[in-house]
């Protein structure tokens, strides 16, 4: 890992990643709705057509079926495709290719093809949007075994994740969050991997652990400090992919702290607080002394009123009530 | 002339109503009041107007993301509509859905919604309901050329021929794909051919001719009512605005920019300057009435704002309201 102290904008460590991988490899490319516009895509794509030219950098009439099939066809026929969906909504569209044809093929096939494809998806929401503009689906992922999904939280995992994404030979959803673009932190120049998998502890403590995901898990270590003022001192820790989700960080920390909440961007039921949830009562039912708490989304679509979307989105401060009720 | 005076005054009525209040939130989305995203139907206002005086009051519609249009053609109240944007409890989607989810199924507008092409196959269905219950119900689809990259656009074209269901797919063609010009998106620009190999009745029209676009929808609707349908019409016509708020281009990213030039071409062809002509020199109009339909839209326009501006936003408690019907 380097120790060059750059800061990179996490949007920016997207586009590093891109720029990198596409001159490492000719075999990787970008296609998707709107990559030539920063309205959709951010400054994510910045520079990559001009470098690479519209044969490597495909901008798209909207057929997410068609296009994200596609790429699944390359990947199989031996190219590396990204393929972005600029608001994860449409990417429904695209279920099929993606479940039924590339989270299934590796097996379907007996091991004998692969498919090297990184599904990029970008959670768009706020600005009363409303239910279609909205929605962060990695659970509905995660539920489908062939399929990996990570979630980047900070600039290097944005970049060390996309990179490791691409370089997989299976397919990988990888969810990013408009919200995020924004944030900056230390960003190595050269390439390098953020091993999908792996979770990350953001803060070290005692008390509790709070698991969180893409950005609950800045407001999860948020919470953190402020619960530090109250003499509660929480263990934070980074899932960074929600499948495979890595399941040994998490019962370290819970036999150190034996109370665990859970913060997650999705909505509740079955979703990725609830898979968290059980791994931790499965296999670490001994060291929990409370219960397993949530803190997601409602189990409703997104409002697009801003009087109604202000309480819907989860904060640092449903995490520190929730964790009020649970240390005495 | 084969159309009475009301008639002809009822249509430029519409449109003047659907420019005015469209042009009504320039002004709130550029100063925050409204955060909702609008795409606003400038320039395009003879297609629904045209569309909806050749359609009964039982007939249904669908929309899409850029459906203030229909629904003002289609439904009449304003203050709703301008609600809804503002995200009130009086808004027609009682501030749960938006710009882009319109909704009075009372009086035919079934709903809206901007998942692309997302609401062709749902029109079909309302077609289908009408096949089965026989109620002789016309249904009309309206979207973009944005909607012709959609597989499921092709599938409902198909479904819909061979069930000879009652609908008008009506393509609003505006020549761009939020950035993407139609030449970037198809090698010809020629989407009514696509419902040839269905054996669908399609043409294209011109779009910013409120009377033409009419003839069309009337001859559609009667083939409709008659089982013959369904029919396919591409209305040509342009955008005087982004994609989406409020400024000409698509949200000041400058690189999507629209040349002058073309912009310019298209507001030679208002469709409501066009009719304003067209009515003057027919003389069934006079300077002064236009100026009094003016006058009405624009006094219906404050008052759905202050209608608006005046109703309560939805309470906190009741979030999860609507989840589930109960």
């Amino acid at each position: 890992m380097s120790t060059v102290n750059r800061k990179l904008q996490y949007s920016l460590a997207i586009n590093e990643a891109l720029h990198q991988m596409m001159e490492s490899d000719e075999s990787v490319f970008l296609i998707g709705q709107g990559v030539k516009s920063p309205w959709y895509v951010g400054n994510t794509s910045q520079g990559l057509l001009q470098k690479f030219g519209t044969n490597r950098v495909i901008d798209t009439p909207v057929s997410e079926n068609a296009i994200t099939g596609a790429a699944v066809g390359a990947a199989i026929a031996g190219m590396r495709p990204v393929v972005v969906h600029p608001r994860m909504d449409f990417m429904l569209y695209a279920f099929d290719p993606i479940i039924n044809e590339a989270a299934n093929w590796h097996y379907m096939c007996g091991g004998k093809s692969t498919v090297p494809v990184v599904f990029w998806g970008i959670i768009n929401r706020g600005g009363e949007q409303a239910a279609q503009h909205s929605q962060a689906l990695h659970a509905l992922f995660a539920h489908v075994p062939g399929l990996k999904v990570v979630m980047p939280s900070t600039a290097y995992d944005a970049k060390g994740l996309m990179i490791a994404a691409i370089r997989d030979d299976n397919p990988v959803i990888y969810i990013d969050d408009r919200w995020l673009y924004r944030h900056e932190d230390t960003v190595p120049e050269e390439v390098y991997e953020v091993e999908i998998g792996k979770g990350i502890i953001r803060r070290k403590g005692t008390d509790i652990t709070l698991v969180a995901v893409s950005y609950m898990a800045y407001e999860a270590v948020k919470a953190a400090q402020e619960l530090e003022k109250e003499g509660i001192d929480a263990e934070v820790i980074d899932l960074r992919s929600v499948k495979p989700l890595d399941k040994g960080l998490l019962l370290q920390s819970v036999k150190k702290t034996g109370r665990v909440v859970i913060a997650d961007g999705g909505w509740k039921t079955c979703g990725v607080a609830s898979e968290t949830s059980a791994l931790v009562s499965e296999n670490g039912f001994e060291y929990l002394k409370a219960p397993i708490r949530r803190v997601t989304l409602p189990d409703v679509p997104a409002p697009a009123s801003s009087q109604l979307e202000k309480h819907y989105y989860p904060t640092y401060q449903n995490i520190i009530d929730v964790v009020r009720e649970i240390v005495s | 002339m084969k159309y009475s005076k009301n008639f002809l005054k009822k249509l430029y009525q519409t449109m003047v109503r659907i420019r005015l209040c469209e042009e009504s939130f320039v002004e709130p989305i550029l100063n925050g009041e409204v955060r909702c995203p609008c795409h606003l139907y400038s320039g395009e206002e003879a297609i629904a107007t045209g569309v909806c005086a050749a359609l009964d009051e039982k007939d249904y519609v669908f929309g899409n993301h850029r459906s203030h249009g229909h629904y003002l053609a289609r439904v009449g109240g304003m203050s709703e509509l301008v609600a809804e944007i503002y995200g009130k409890e009086t808004g027609c989607s009682r501030g749960r859905g938006g710009s882009m989810h319109l909704i009075a199924a009372e009086r035919g507008m079934l709903g809206a919604a901007p998942i692309v092409a997302g609401t062709i196959s749902l029109a079909v269905g309302a077609a289908l309901a009408s096949k089965i219950r026989e109620d002789n119900r016309v249904t009309v689809s309206f979207f973009g050329d944005g909607a012709a990259g959609e597989g499921v656009l092709y599938e409902s074209l198909n479904f819909a021929s061979l069930k000879k269901l009652p609908i008008i797919f009506a393509c609003e063609n505006n020549l761009y794909s939020t950035h993407m010009p139609i030449r970037e998106c198809r090698l010809k620009n020629n989407i009514f051919e696509i419902g040839k190999p269905f054996c669908i009745v399609s043409s294209k029209i011109d779009g910013n001719d409120v009377l033409k676009v009419y003839e069309a929808a009337k001859k559609a609707v009667e083939a409709c009512r008659k089982g013959e349908g369904p029919v396919f019409l591409e209305c040509m016509t342009y955008r005087f605005r982004g994609h989406v708020g409020a400024d000409d281009n698509i949200q000041g990213t400058h690189t999507d920019i629209r040349p002058k030039e073309e912009i310019e071409k298209w507001l030679k062809k208002d469709p409501i300057k066009r009719f304003e002509r067209f009515l003057l020199k027919t003389k069934i109009l006079k300077g002064e009435d236009l100026i009094n339909i003016k006058k009405e839209a624009e006094d219906e326009v404050s008052e759905a704002h202050a209608f608006a501006k005046n109703s309560p936003y939805p309470e906190k408690g009741e979030l999860a309201r609507y989840v589930y019907s109960e």
